[in-house]
């Protein structure tokens, strides 16, 4: 074993990944969207249960008796906007504004805490008519899907403003960005889930 | 001293990887122009659907649901390339590679699911909501 260290002042190995440090984020971009590919199977059992389950009323009211589109177009533009907004702030991350990525990120944050804002007020209202997610298989898993993308929305605000808290105390060293492009994968991804949420749920749903 | 040419000639594809990090860190993100364009034909592709289904345009359900799922494809496609800045090259193709993978397992899921409980609910005995109440 000793004899394959090398002597004092002979040539030290040198150690360099190049494949695998290539981008210098160790990974973690990549490692993260290997964790939103898995986030996506959830959401696809959580589909598959709603198109397996949809029309499943048990005598209950259906999609076209409860959903109301023009909140759900609210909350759609809420969303694309917050989309667009992030993206803003990304770009302003780019020119190293610190000033300019908070507001957007505030922003941001604000869209996003509008669209939970209206989604509760859209559950809270199902519920007092009695289209409780115990009602018949179409609410339970209507609840099912739409609330777990909620929850992972409040879950993107929550990280946001953390977020905001690190860049305000620490500036947007490389850390921070490499967070805050983490985050914005997620926000982005969110917003792709949502799309199959008011195609498939209240498009759809209202149509049948 | 002698050693340093050694690491020395390492030592270029370790700054250059350095650099390329830090290139990823501020290029990968996509321009002012190319948010634009994702954000424009994501508020297209909203657009149409809604307008379709709330003014019922075509008339027919099944022709709607149909537009609708392809301008939801088309748009999930526009957020994946002007959103999620998604290419065939980045992390040496891992990423792309990674979400074909998941694609599949998502259709299968889906397809899978619907086709074998639609086949499942055709094939059982009729029971009207009553006597499934009656049942012992």
């Amino acid at each position: 074993m000793h004899e394959t260290t090398p002597p004092p002042g002979a040539t030290a190995p040198v150690f360099y990944e190049q494949e695998e440090h290539a981008h210098g984020d160790g990974g973690t971009l990549f490692g993260f969207w290997i964790y939103l590919m898995g986030d996506s199977l959830i959401f696809a059992v959580l589909f598959a249960t709603y198109g397996v389950l949809g029309r499943n009323y048990a005598a209950g009211p259906s999609g076209a008796d409860l959903f109301d589109l023009r909140l759900v177009a609210v909350n759609t533009s809420l969303l694309l906007l917050s989309s667009i907004t992030y993206g803003f702030a990304m770009l302003e991350m780019d020119r190293d504004r610190i000033r300019q990525t908070l507001a957007w990120l505030a922003v941001t944050g604000l869209f996003g805490a509008a669209f939970v804002g209206i989604e509760l007020y859209e559950f809270s209202h199902l519920i007092s008519e009695g289209a409780t997610p115990q009602r018949s298989a179409f609410l339970s898993s209507f609840f099912a899907l739409v609330g777990t993308h909620g929850l992972h929305v409040t879950f993107g605000i929550l990280w946001l403003i953390t977020l905001m808290v690190q860049v305000r105390r620490r500036g947007l060293i490389l850390e921070n960005q490499r967070r805050l492009m983490c985050l914005s994968m997620f926000w982005h991804f969110l917003d792709v889930v949502w799309i199959g949420v008011f195609t498939f749920v209240y498009l759809i749903g209202v149509m049948r | 001293m002698s050693e340093v040419a050694e690491p020395g000639a390492a030592g270029e594809p370790h700054g250059k990887s350095q650099v390329h990090g830090e290139h990823h860190a501020h290029g990968a993100q996509g321009t002012f122009r190319s948010y634009m364009t994702g954000f424009i034909l994501s508020v297209i592709l909203t657009a149409i659907p809604f307008w379709l289904v709330m003014g019922d345009v075509l008339g027919d359900a099944r022709t709607t649901s149909i537009v609708v799922i392809a301008l939801a494809a088309a748009q999930i496609v526009v957020h994946m390339i002007y959103f999620l800045h998604m290419n065939t090259k980045s992390e040496g193709g891992w990423t792309f590679l990674a979400l074909l993978f998941t694609l599949i397992l998502v259709v299968i899921t889906l397809v899978g699911s619907i086709w074998v409980m639609y086949h499942m609910d055709q094939n059982m005995m009729p029971m009207s909501p009553h006597e499934a109440l009656q049942r012992p």
